[in-house]
C-alpha cells in the first residue's frame, strides 16, 4: 500500500501537473490582474516560459545544495556555457543545431568533471568560494571575450537561420513554452529518479553526515563529483533553452548574482524539495517580473521618493523576502506543507559547518 | 624597467585593498565560521558614506585635504557602526546556524545593493579628494600616482595594528583563542560572543577603508563595487588560509601583483584568470592554504 502511494504522489501527481501546464497555451482568456495579456499571447507566454525554465535551473542548483548540501557560488558558469558555447557554435563557428548541441554537452560535462574534482578538494564554505571564483573567470573570459566570439557587454545574438524553425519568431513562441516545460519536467523525473537511487541516498548522506558515510567504506567525494556533474551538465541543457528562449546569448547568466538568484528560488521555495525549489523558481521570475512593472505603474509614481524606492528594485524585496525565510522560515514554503521532520536549510546544516572540511 | 615598478607599486596598492577586506573576512570565518557576504555592503557603506558625507556634511570645508579626512572618517566609523548592527540584529539570533547566517548575509548584500541603486542611481560618483593624490611621484624612472602610496601604506598600518591589537591585548587574545578553539574559550567562561560584535566592527571599519580607498584608486565610486572587490577578497582569503590574517597579506600581495602583471605582459582580462588558475594549484597542493596550519588547528 505505501509502496503505491509512493508512486502516485511522487510520478502520478507530477505528471497530471506537467500535462496540465501543457495546456496553458491553448488557453484564450485573460486573468486580468496577474497577467496583462491574455494568457496565450506571446507576451505571457514568455513570461511563463521564463518561469518554468528558473524553476527548471534552480532545481538543477538544488541537486547540489538541497540533496548533497554542496553551497556552489559558481552554478551560473554551467548554464553560461550552455547559453554561450552552443551559440558561439552555431553563430560564430556556423556549425549546425544537433552537432553543436551535443559539443556544448560533452564540454559542460568535461568541464564539470576537471572544476569539480578540484574544487571538491576542499568542503563546506570553501568550497563556495573556490566555484564563486571559477565563475568569475568565466565570466571574465565572456565579457572580455579575447576570440571575438562572446561579443563582450552586447551579447550574442543566435543566428535564427541556423535554429530549428519551430523556435524563430514571435509565432513559436508557444512552442517556446512547451519546451521550457520539457526542460523542467525532464530534471524533475531525473531528480526524482535520482534521488531515490543507491547513490542519491549517499548524496543524501553525505549531506546529513559525511564522515559516518566515510566510516562505511565510502569515498564522499566520488558521490559528491557525480552529484556536481549532474547538476551541471542539466544546468547547461537549461543553458541551451534559456539561449533559445531569449534568441541569444547575454553576460547576465555568467554573473556571479545569477547564482545567487538561483540560491534565493531554492531557498524560498525549500532547500531539498523538488516542488519547492521548482515553485520557488517560478515565484522569483514571476515576482522580478512583475515589481518592475508595478514600480512602472501610476499609483507608484505618485508615491513619496522614500517609499518608491524599493519598490522600483525587484531584488530588494526579493532581498528582503529572502531574509525573512532564512531567519522565520528555513524550510521555505515547501516547509508550509511537509511538517514534523528538519526541513530545508536544517538538513545542510551539517554541510557547511567549519571543521568539517574534506580532506 | 620603469613599468616594472609602476606595476609592482600598483599591483601592491591593489593588494592593498584586498587585504583590507580579506583580513575581515578572514578573521569572521575563523571565529565563526561565517562566510560574510554583506563585507561588499561594508565596503560600499565606506565609499558611498565618505561621498555622501563629503557632499552633505563637509561641503563647506575649504581645504580638499581635510574635506577628504573628514568625510572618510565619517564614512569609517558608518562602516563599523553598520558592521556591528548587522551582527547584532541579524547574526546573532541565527547563532550556531552557519547556513542560515551565509544566506542571510547574501540576502543584505543583494538587498543592499539594489537599494543604493535605488537611491543614488547606477551611475558612478565622483570623488572628491586632495589634487596631491592625483599627482605622480618619480621613482626609479616611473611615474606612480600618489594615491598608492596612500594605500600601501594604510594596509602595512592596518596590519600592524590589528597584530599588536591581537597579540598585546586581553580581546586580542581571546579572538586568537577563539580562532583555534571556541568551545574551549566558552568552557572557560568567557563570553566570546561579544567578540563576535566587535570582529564583526573591525571588519566594518577595515572594508570601509577598502572603500574609501578603492573610490581614489578607481576615481569613482558605483553600487557594484564593492561586489568586485569582495570577490577577489574571496580568493585571496582562500589562498592565505581561512583565519589567518598573516596568511591574508601575504596572499594579498601575491594577488594583486600577480593580476597587474600578468594583465599588462599577457593581455587584459588575462590577470584575474591567472589568479584564479593560481587558486586552483594552491588548493591541490595545499588545500587549507597558505598558512594551512592555524585552520587545520580547529578541525
Amino acid at each position: 500500500m505505501i509502496a503505491n502511494r509512493r508512486i502516485v504522489l511522487d510520478w502520478l501527481w507530477p505528471l497530471v501537473a506537467f500535462g496540465a501546464l501543457a495546456f496553458v497555451p491553448k488557453l484564450g482568456f485573460s486573468i486580468p490582474k496577474l497577467f496583462d495579456q491574455p494568457i496565450d499571447s506571446p507576451g505571457t507566454l514568455a513570461l511563463l516560459a521564463a518561469c518554468l525554465l528558473y524553476g527548471g535551473l534552480a532545481l538543477t542548483y538544488d541537486i547540489q545544495f538541497g540533496f548533497t548540501g554542496l553551497l556552489s557560488f559558481g552554478h551560473a558558469l554551467y548554464i553560461a556555457v550552455g547559453a554561450y558555447i552552443a551559440n558561439i557554435a552555431i553563430t560564430d563557428w556556423h556549425w549546425s543545431f544537433w552537432p553543436s548541441i551535443l559539443f556544448t554537452m560533452g564540454v559542460a560535462f568535461l568541464l564539470s568533471v576537471l572544476l569539480g574534482f578540484v574544487s571538491l578538494r576542499v568542503g563546506g564554505i570553501a568550497f563556495a568560494m573556490v566555484t564563486l571564483a571559477f565563475a568569475q573567470a568565466g565570466a571574465v573570459l565572456a565579457l572580455k571575450d579575447p576570440h571575438h566570439w562572446t561579443h563582450g557587454e552586447e551579447g550574442l545574438g543566435a543566428d535564427y537561420t541556423k535554429l530549428p524553425k519551430a523556435f524563430v519568431g514571435i509565432v513559436n513562441t508557444k512552442n517556446l513554452y512547451w519546451l521550457a516545460l520539457a526542460f523542467v519536467a525532464v530534471v524533475f523525473f531525473i531528480v526524482r529518479w535520482t534521488v531515490d537511487s543507491s547513490p542519491g541516498r549517499i548524496w543524501q548522506a553525505i549531506r546529513e553526515n559525511e564522515q559516518r558515510v566515510e566510516v562505511l567504506g565510502l569515498r564522499p567525494r566520488a558521490y559528491k563529483l557525480q552529484a556536481f556533474v549532474l547538476s551541471s551538465t542539466l544546468a547547461a541543457v537549461g543553458g541551451i533553452v534559456y539561449m533559445l528562449l531569449y534568441s541569444g546569448s547575454t553576460l547576465v547568466v555568467t554573473e556571479p548574482n545569477f547564482t545567487l538568484s538561483l540560491l534565493l528560488m531554492v531557498v524560498i521555495g525549500g532547500a531539498g524539495s523538488r516542488w519547492g525549489a521548482v515553485l520557488g523558481g517560478i515565484l522569483y521570475t514571476y515576482l522580478d517580473d512583475r515589481l518592475i512593472a508595478i514600480g512602472n505603474s501610476s499609483a507608484v509614481e505618485g508615491l513619496p521618493h522614500a517609499l518608491r524606492t524599493p519598490i522600483e528594485q525587484p531584488l530588494f524585496l526579493l532581498g528582503v523576502i529572502f531574509i525573512l525565510i532564512v531567519v522565520f522560515l528555513p524550510g521555505g514554503l515547501a516547509g508550509l506543507v511537509v511538517r514534523g521532520r528538519m526541513s530545508g536549510l536544517r538538513r545542510i546544516e551539517a554541510a557547511v559547518r567549519p571543521g568539517v572540511d574534506a580532506a | 624597467m620603469s613599468t616594472f615598478v609602476l606595476l609592482t607599486v600598483t599591483g601592491l596598492g591593489l593588494g592593498a585593498m584586498y587585504f583590507l577586506i580579506a583580513s575581515g573576512l578572514s578573521l569572521i570565518y575563523g571565529l565563526m565560521g561565517v562566510l560574510n557576504f554583506a563585507h561588499g555592503a561594508f565596503i560600499t557603506v565606506g565609499s558611498y558614506g565618505t561621498w555622501w558625507a563629503s557632499v552633505h556634511v563637509f561641503e563647506g570645508v575649504h581645504s580638499s585635504l581635510w574635506r577628504w579626512l573628514l568625510s572618510a572618517l565619517l564614512g569609517l566609523v558608518l562602516g563599523g557602526v553598520f558592521a556591528a548592527l548587522v551582527e547584532l540584529i541579524l547574526i546573532r539570533p541565527l547563532y550556531a546556524r552557519h547556513i542560515e547566517q551565509v544566506l542571510v548575509t547574501v540576502g543584505l548584500q543583494l538587498a543592499f545593493v539594489a537599494l543604493v541603486t535605488g537611491i543614488w542611481g547606477p551611475d558612478p560618483k565622483t570623488f572628491v579628494v586632495p589634487p596631491w593624490l592625483h599627482e605622480t611621484t618619480d621613482l626609479g624612472g616611473a611615474h606612480i600616482p600618489n594615491d598608492r602610496w596612500i594605500e600601501i601604506a594604510t594596509a602595512a598600518v592596518v596590519l600592524a595594528l590589528l597584530q599588536l591589537f591581537l597579540r598585546k591585548t586581553r580581546y586580542g587574545l581571546i579572538i586568537r583563542a577563539g580562532v583555534e578553539n571556541r568551545a574551549m574559550v566558552q568552557a572557560l567562561g568567557i563570553d566570546v560572543r561579544k567578540a563576535f560584535t566587535l570582529v564583526f566592527a573591525i571588519g566594518g571599519v577595515a572594508a570601509a577603508i577598502a572603500g574609501v580607498l578603492s573610490g581614489v584608486y578607481f576615481n569613482v565610486v558605483g553600487p557594484e563595487q564593492g561586489t568586485s572587490l569582495l570577490i577577489f577578497a574571496f580568493i585571496v582569503v582562500v589562498i592565505g588560509g581561512l583565519g589567518s590574517i598573516g596568511g591574508s597579506a601575504v596572499a594579498a600581495v601575491v594577488v594583486g601583483l600577480t593580476q597587474q602583471y600578468t594583465n599588462y605582459y599577457g593581455s587584459s582580462g588575462v590577470g584575474d584568470i591567472v589568479v584564479v588558475l593560481l587558486l586552483g594549484v594552491v588548493l591541490l597542493m595545499r588545500p587549507r592554504g597558505f598558512a594551512g596550519a592555524v585552520v587545520g588547528a580547529r578541525a
